[in-house]
């Protein structure tokens, strides 16, 4: 079961907290869309607006065309998975993941089949009589994800679902949550800190930070090109470069950048360090000399200061067959396409 | 109507457990004879009474020195024994752990029998000594599992770096294991105190001609309600809930932040 | 310079505690029980192995009822202060704002820390024939005699529901806020009603609590004589005041001693019984 969700103009407070400001969202039946942002970005405040667990102070909240902002998390067809995951200790695994199934009234022999076939999902079901203290963080994610599914919720949302593995688990653990998904065509609401799990992961990223949505979009475009400094600097490492604008032509210490407008006053060009290349193009960043040069496996890492601007530092991503000396002089350069241009204020 | 229930009931709750000590306190300051309503007062006839009573004052003495003596003792002795049992391998560990606990789930009054069996039998003489030797009896497991629960790795790494710049056994105890445990080593001393001070039972069966302030209470007792044992009873609940709110606010408090 | 074997030196640090708890707990409490053991011929005491003071107490219908008397006040005061205590340890846990939860606990257990004369005496004062609690009444015109209150079994319960109301409301509320409350958002979001929750949740949780919470009522509370002997008179006698009787008056040691055994029996029992659920490192 799937459905659409939407949220007009929610803002909650806490106290003197705004935790969300005037969010409104569109999520599409059966799509995966992540909430990424730092702590206290509001992402899992609205994921509790979502899932019932925080009536919000303006705004409302809308799945497959019914008014939810007021309803109680039971009576909501969305089921959320905690961070800590909440297995009953005292429960065995089919028991856990037949709760819900039992709450709704359902008869022992139907519910029992139906958490099989979820532990089967998720590839547990010769754990089913055990108790949740015998299994890896990784096997309790993957129960939490079977019992949360089990009532057939339209949403699921998921409370930084991965924040207890370590990064290999991580990694396998993406895959798998995005082929249940595809498999079972749930809307997915996930929240992380991760932006390399979003990407992985998500159909649509949504950036947030202090209670707004920064962006939002296909991770491609996210990255690629950003909506806002802020959303450009949490999807990856950014070389910032001043500019400055005087209604027609932007220029930096490289000089004038081609083919860029902006309104008048200062701003910053980015680039990410990978599309920073040696050599001569489109906009060159002269001479400078390598400070630090260090290999990483696919790339090499050098640092430059330019000569045209010895107050700045750039870091660029260079093929791995290209390991310049630290001292030694490297031209990097860049292409149109490959950076952003973002107003500072006056 | 169902958002009051909860309040209601707490409401109740705080009565039942305030009406008796709220009794006690209140007609401590009753001018008449007897301490029950109506209350006529406020005054402190029955403190001044009572402060002037060589055998009240003597009793609450006694009380005194019972009460730091065996929580001195009992922390000292779980504090050796929680240091041995943490840091070191011993065999039978977990024997001798259950056999310093045990005393924990007998009920006082077979403590104190049983040690006026052999009190008798040996013919020493009963004596706030003896009382103070069943008290550390009592306290000396709750010492020792209290110390013992706080005695963590992070305290064993200090110890091997001080032992690591030349610190003797002694200067290793003295000056980092102590000082690190001093939360919990406070805790277990104002816990006996409390504990202690309170007790009547085990100083009612080991004591002779000195007692200790509840047994003195209790020998009050006989002669039916009065303003003086409201006085007494009032003085006694404010020295053990100082002890604990120091607990509470020193150690505690303390530990959280 | 040679340093003690460590293992030497280990024991070095336990042995004065361990010595205090055999010389002043372990042998007496033999002595205790081969005491037991012992009969009273006139005033001279005969030790042997003689089980007369265990059977006396089928024979002799005080004992016997002591012993019933003790259960039974003893189970009723450990049913009612868990009934009474779990709402105010769960209101105090889910209803108190955070930041006033630990003064409301401090306060709801500080008269915990009274003496027990004491705070046995203050129950005296409160329902005594001419207490607080018949005098309000009376003043109000709601009765015209005193209610009979005091040295009844009613008044031993109450002064004992009292005191185990305030132990078990810190058990279970420490309890109670250490499960994550992401368990009850987890029930509640599965389509948990409030009752359901509790019932398939958040009681089999906090049942260890409980247990051991009512474990430590029933010890002390079966071993207690001066809540009985102050409020509940002489108008049944509990075990506990039974031993004193014996120590007193008849100075019959050997009975008081198997008494006190079969005190410690039931105790046992009742560990035995409920050791599955018990967390006594918890405490």
């Amino acid at each position: 079961m799937t459905a659409p969700v939407s949220i007009r103009s929610v803002s909650h407070t806490f106290g003197d907290f705004q935790a969300l400001s005037d969010v409104s969202l569109e999520i599409g039946a059966g799509e995966y869309v992540t909430l990424l942002g730092p702590s206290g970005c509001g992402k899992t405040t609205l994921l509790s607006v979502l899932g019932g667990f925080i009536d919000p102070t303006a705004g409302e909240v809308l799945i497959d065309g019914r008014d939810m902002t007021r309803v109680a998390p039971a009576k909501r067809p969305t089921t959320t998975m905690f961070q800590d995951y909440a297995l009953f200790p005292h429960m065995s695994l089919r028991d856990n993941v037949a709760f819900g199934l039992r709450m709704g009234g359902m008869g022992r022999a139907a519910r029992y089949e139906v958490a099989h076939e979820m532990l089967d999902l998720v590839g547990l079901a010769h754990a089913a009589a055990t108790r949740p203290h015998a299994l890896s963080g990784g096997q309790r994610q993957r129960v939490a994800l079977a019992r949360a599914l089990a009532v057939k919720p339209d949403v699921l949302l998921l409370d930084e679902p991965l924040g207890a593995l370590d990064l290999k688990l991580r990694r396998a653990m993406q895959d798998e949550l995005k082929a249940i998904q595809r498999r079972v065509g749930t809307t997915f609401v996930h929240v992380t800190h991760d932006q390399e799990e979003a990407m992985a992961i998500a159909d649509r990223i949504v950036v947030m930070n202090a209670g707004r949505i920064e962006d939002e979009g296909p991770p491609a475009r996210i990255y690629r090109e950003p909506a806002t400094l802020f959303a450009a600097d949490f999807m990856g490492e950014m070389n910032h470069i001043p500019a400055r604008s005087d209604g027609s032509v932007v220029t930096t210490s490289f000089g004038p950048l081609p083919g860029l407008r902006a309104a008048r006053g200062d701003a910053v060009l980015c680039i990410r360090p990978e599309a920073l290349r040696s050599g001569e193009g489109a906009l060159s960043f002269g001479p400078g000399e390598i400070k630090v040069s260090a290999f990483f496996g696919t790339y090499t890492r050098v640092q430059v200061v330019p000569e045209a601007a010895p107050d700045l530092v750039l870091t660029a991503h260079l093929p791995p067959s290209e390991m310049p000396e630290p001292g030694s002089r490297l031209t990097l350069s860049a292409d149109a396409p490959a950076f952003s241009l973002f107003p500072t204020g006056n | 109507m169902m958002r009051l229930l909860p309040w209601a009931y707490l409401i109740v709750a705080f009565v039942f457990i305030y009406l008796p000590v709220a009794s006690l306190v209140l007609f401590s300051f009753q001018d008449g004879g007897l301490p029950v309503p109506p209350f006529e007062g406020p005054s402190l006839r029955w403190y001044a009474d009572i402060l002037s009573d060589g055998d009240v004052m003597a009793a609450l003495g006694n009380s005194l020195l019972v009460a730091a003596g065996s929580a001195a003792l009992a922390c000292a002795l779980g504090f050796l024994a929680a240091y041995g049992l943490a840091r070191h391998v011993l065999p039978g560990s977990a024997l001798i752990r259950g056999l310093l606990i045990a005393p924990l789930t007998v009920s006082y009054l077979i403590v104190g029998l049983g040690l006026l069996i052999v009190i008798q039998r040996t013919g020493l003489g009963l004596s706030l000594m003896t009382a103070g030797i069943g008290h550390v009896v009592i306290n000396l497991p709750l010492c020792f599992a209290i110390i013992y629960a706080s005695m963590g790795a992070q305290q064993q790494n200090a110890e091997r770096a001080a032992r690591d710049l030349g610190a003797d056994e002694f200067r290793v105890i003295t000056l980092v294991t102590i000082p690190m445990l001093a939360p919990a080593i406070a805790a277990a001393f104002f816990l006996s105190v409390t504990l202690s001070w309170d007790e009547f039972i085990i100083s009612f069966l080991l004591t002779r001609f000195d007692v200790t302030l509840p047994v003195e209470i209790w020998s009050m007792l006989r002669s039916g309600l009065s303003p003086r044992l409201n006085a007494i009873g009032s003085l006694v609940f404010l020295v053990s809930v100082t002890a604990v709110l120091i607990l509470e606010i020193f150690v505690f408090r303390k530990n959280r932040s | 310079m040679s340093r003690p074997a460590p293992r030497l030196q280990g024991a070095g640090f336990v042995a004065p505690a361990l010595l205090w708890t055999l010389a002043f707990f372990v042998v007496p409490f033999l002595v205790m029980g081969a005491m037991s053991l012992a009969t009273l011929e006139g005033r001279t005491l005969v030790w042997g192995l003689s089980l007369a003071n265990y059977t006396e107490l089928t024979e002799k219908a005080y004992l016997w009822r002591a012993v019933m008397v003790s259960m039974e006040i003893t189970l009723t005061v450990t049913v009612v202060s868990v009934v009474l205590a779990y709402p105010l340890a769960w209101i105090i846990a889910f209803r108190v704002p955070q930041r006033w939860q630990r003064l409301a606990l401090l306060l709801a257990i500080l008269p915990f820390w009274t003496s027990y004369v004491v705070r046995s005496y203050a129950w005296l004062l409160v329902l005594a024939r001419e207490g607080v609690v018949n005098q309000t009444l009376m003043s109000l015109g709601l009765i015209s005699e005193p209610v009979t209150l005091a040295n009844t079994r009613f008044a031993t319960v109450t002064g004992f529901v009292h005191f185990f109301v305030m132990l078990l409301t810190l058990t279970i509320y420490a309890n109670l806020v250490q499960l994550s409350p992401n368990y009850r958002r987890a029930a509640m979001d599965l389509g948990a009603s409030a009752f359901q929750t509790f019932r398939h949740v958040i009681l089999p949780l906090t049942l260890p609590g409980i247990v051991t919470g009512a474990f430590l009522t029933f010890v002390l509370c079966i071993g207690d004589y001066v809540t009985p002997q102050i409020l509940g008179g002489n108008t049944e006698l509990t075990v506990p005041q039974v031993i004193m009787v014996q120590l007193g008056r008849r100075a019959d040691f050997p009975l008081a001693s198997a008494l006190a055994i079969v005190l410690m029996a039931i105790v046992t029992l009742v560990y035995i019984l409920s050791a599955r659920w018990l967390r006594l490192d918890r405490i």
